[in-house]
């Protein structure tokens, strides 16, 4: 079966972005010492990337799972992590 | 929503949630069911099949006006390794007769319907609306707070799934650690009700089931799952957070293999990918429980911790609707006695003691430990396909009875005799 980028899969999601509340925010200071950024590779949605040595990070798209919030060895100062505000985010129509 | 008090609010539409709601309206109480989504279920995916006893007792033949998808008649398990596959298939065709066994099915709907049935008990729906913080009086919980709007209740429970952040406010729950929670990723793939029949082997209405382990996750723990619904199938891949933070292959990546892994390709191939979603699953069981109550507040569903994965069998919806239909009772027993106190709460615990959400999660209390063996996910596969490959195999050579044929294949894999041994002892004694 063809390979779907990840931007094609999200593209298959129904999303209704917040523009006014960013409901993770990354401190790409503190991702500056963080060696080995697992968030990168653990983000079902691949929202994580590292470009020019920052970290860069897009919320919409997001999928609400939870997994960048855990597996951050920071986490709770380098992710500010909450669920996006009522009616905003993902709108699973299968799930 | 003005001056009202609650008897009980309830955080989260999915199935603790919805049954809390239904139970407690049910009895004459004033609820009020809050939900982030648009809609009940636009928030939840889960792997695809719900075991029938638990809502069957609450609203019995339930899936005569459920929207559910197929009654599984057949389970398989799958060790995949290297191009060579072995698999368990158990078909019971009683399991496609009422009372259904079990059945696959879709949660944005399934989930907008569970709601409607507390509705029609009586129960206010609020959607839209993401609860922020509980508002406590003298350590007590006594409502919660979303955005401006502040509202009072007795009672508070939180049914707000694996990521709850209620429980965490109220102090009843730390956050959990990697190694106790796994990332689920799954692809609604549509395909004709024809194909599915056909590819799958089954009749009418009835399902399958399968379920795989070793290559699809890259040998770490965890592993795939396939769900038939009536045009679709529920394909994706559990990975433990643990060996995701050390992966070697990004996560969507992975899933991207597995569809392409030949034991999967043509079971979906010319489907036709619907939808992506990606979900936590708590899997530390009575290890990762929070504390369940607390003054005016009662933890219910994932946010408890309420999951068994015995990798053969896996269950949280019905843990959740248990669970939520005790919270309830717990409240209307409090309400009888005018005190929400913790104490008075505590009747909560007792119920699930006696029912098998308590029951099963102490029975199968080592489990969780025994599932974070990594030989189950990068050893035995290999193992096992190499001696049935094996086993099967004819090419004209010296003959080699099968005893010395398992012994040969154990010895290649440099897994010892007697750790084959404590890890099939475990394994019997734990799952
Ligand atoms: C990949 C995967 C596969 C699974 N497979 C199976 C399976 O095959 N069979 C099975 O039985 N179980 C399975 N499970 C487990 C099952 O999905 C869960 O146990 C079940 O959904 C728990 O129900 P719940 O009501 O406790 O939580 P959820 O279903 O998570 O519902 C919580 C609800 O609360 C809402 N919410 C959260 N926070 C707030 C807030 N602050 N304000 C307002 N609303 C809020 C959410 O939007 C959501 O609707 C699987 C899980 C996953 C992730
Ligand atoms: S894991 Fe956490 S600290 Fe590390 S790069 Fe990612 S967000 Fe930053
Ligand atoms: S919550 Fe899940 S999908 Fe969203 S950014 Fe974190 S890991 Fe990615």
């Amino acid at each position: 079966m063809k390979r779907l980028s990840t931007e094609q899969l999200l593209g298959l999601d129904k999303f209704v972005v917040d523009d006014e509340e960013a409901h993770i925010e990354v401190d790409r200071q503190l991702c500056r010492d963080c060696s080995e950024k697992p968030c990168c590779v653990a983000c079902p949605a691949g929202l994580y990337t590292v470009k020019d040595a920052e970290i860069s990070f897009d919320y919409a798209g997001c999928l609400e799972c939870g997994t960048c919030r855990v597996v951050c060895p920071q986490s709770g100062s380098a992710i500010r992590w909450r669920y996006p505000r009522g009616g905003f985010g993902v709108q699973y129509r299968y799930g | 929503m003005g001056e009202e008090k609650f008897t009980a609010i309830v955080v989260g539409a999915g199935p603790a949630g919805s049954t809390a709601a239904m139970v407690l309206a049910k009895e004459g109480n004033d609820v009020l069911l809050i939900e982030k989504g648009a809609s009940p279920g636009s928030k939840n995916m889960f792997g695809g099949r719900m075991y029938c006893h638990a809502l069957n007792r609450i609203l019995p033949n339930f899936w005569e006006e459920a929207p559910v998808e197929r009654a599984v008649a057949r389970e398989t398990v799958t060790f995949l390794h290297g191009g060579k596959a072995v698999s368990l298939t158990c078909r019971n065709s009683d399991w496609t007769k009422p009372p259904y066994h079990s059945v696959t099915l879709l949660r944005a709907e399934f989930d907008s319907w569970l709601a409607s049935k507390a509705e029609e008990a009586g129960a206010e729906l609020a959607c839209n609306i993401r609860v922020d913080d509980l508002l406590t009086e003298d350590g007590r919980v006594v409502g919660i707070r979303a955005g401006e709007d502040e509202i009072l209740a007795d009672a508070v429970i939180a049914a707000d799934g694996v990521n709850s952040l209620l429980a965490q406010k109220a102090g009843l729950a730390k956050m959990f650690s990697p190694g106790q929670v796994s990332t689920g990723m799954k692809q609604v793939i549509e395909l004709p009700e024809e194909t599915i029949r056909d590819r799958f082997g089954l009749e009418g209405n009835a399902g399958a089931v399968q379920l795989f382990v070793g290559e699809c996750t890259g040998g770490m723990p965890g592993g795939g799952f396939l769900y038939t619904n009536k045009s679709s199938v529920s394909l994706g891949l559990v990975v433990s957070a643990s060996a995701l933070q050390r992966s070697s292959v990004r996560a969507p990546d992975l899933m991207e293999d597995f569809k392409n892994n030949p034991e999967i390709l043509p079971l979906i191939e010319g489907g036709k990918v619907a939808e992506y979603s990606a979900h936590l699953i708590p899997e530390a069981g009575l290890g990762m429980m929070p504390r369940i109550y607390g003054d005016g507040i009662l933890v219910a569903g994932d946010a408890a911790g309420f999951v068994l994965n015995l990798g053969y069998v896996i269950r949280g919806m019905d843990f959740a609707i248990a669970s939520g239909e005790a919270a309830a009772r717990a409240v209307i027993c409090a309400k009888e006695r005018g005190d929400f106190s913790g104490n008075s709460l505590s009747g909560y615990q007792e119920l699930l003691k006696k029912s098998f959400v308590l029951q099963d999660l102490e029975a199968y209390r080592k489990v969780p430990e025994f599932m974070e063996n990594e030989r189950l996910y990068a050893e035995y596969p290999g193992l096992l396909t190499s001696i049935f490959t094996n086993v099967f195999s004819v090419d004209g050579s010296q003959p080699i009875r099968l005893h010395s044929k398992i012994l040969n294949r154990v010895k290649e894999s440099g897994l010892s005799l007697a750790q084959l041994a404590v890890d099939g002892w475990k394994g019997a004694t734990r799952l």
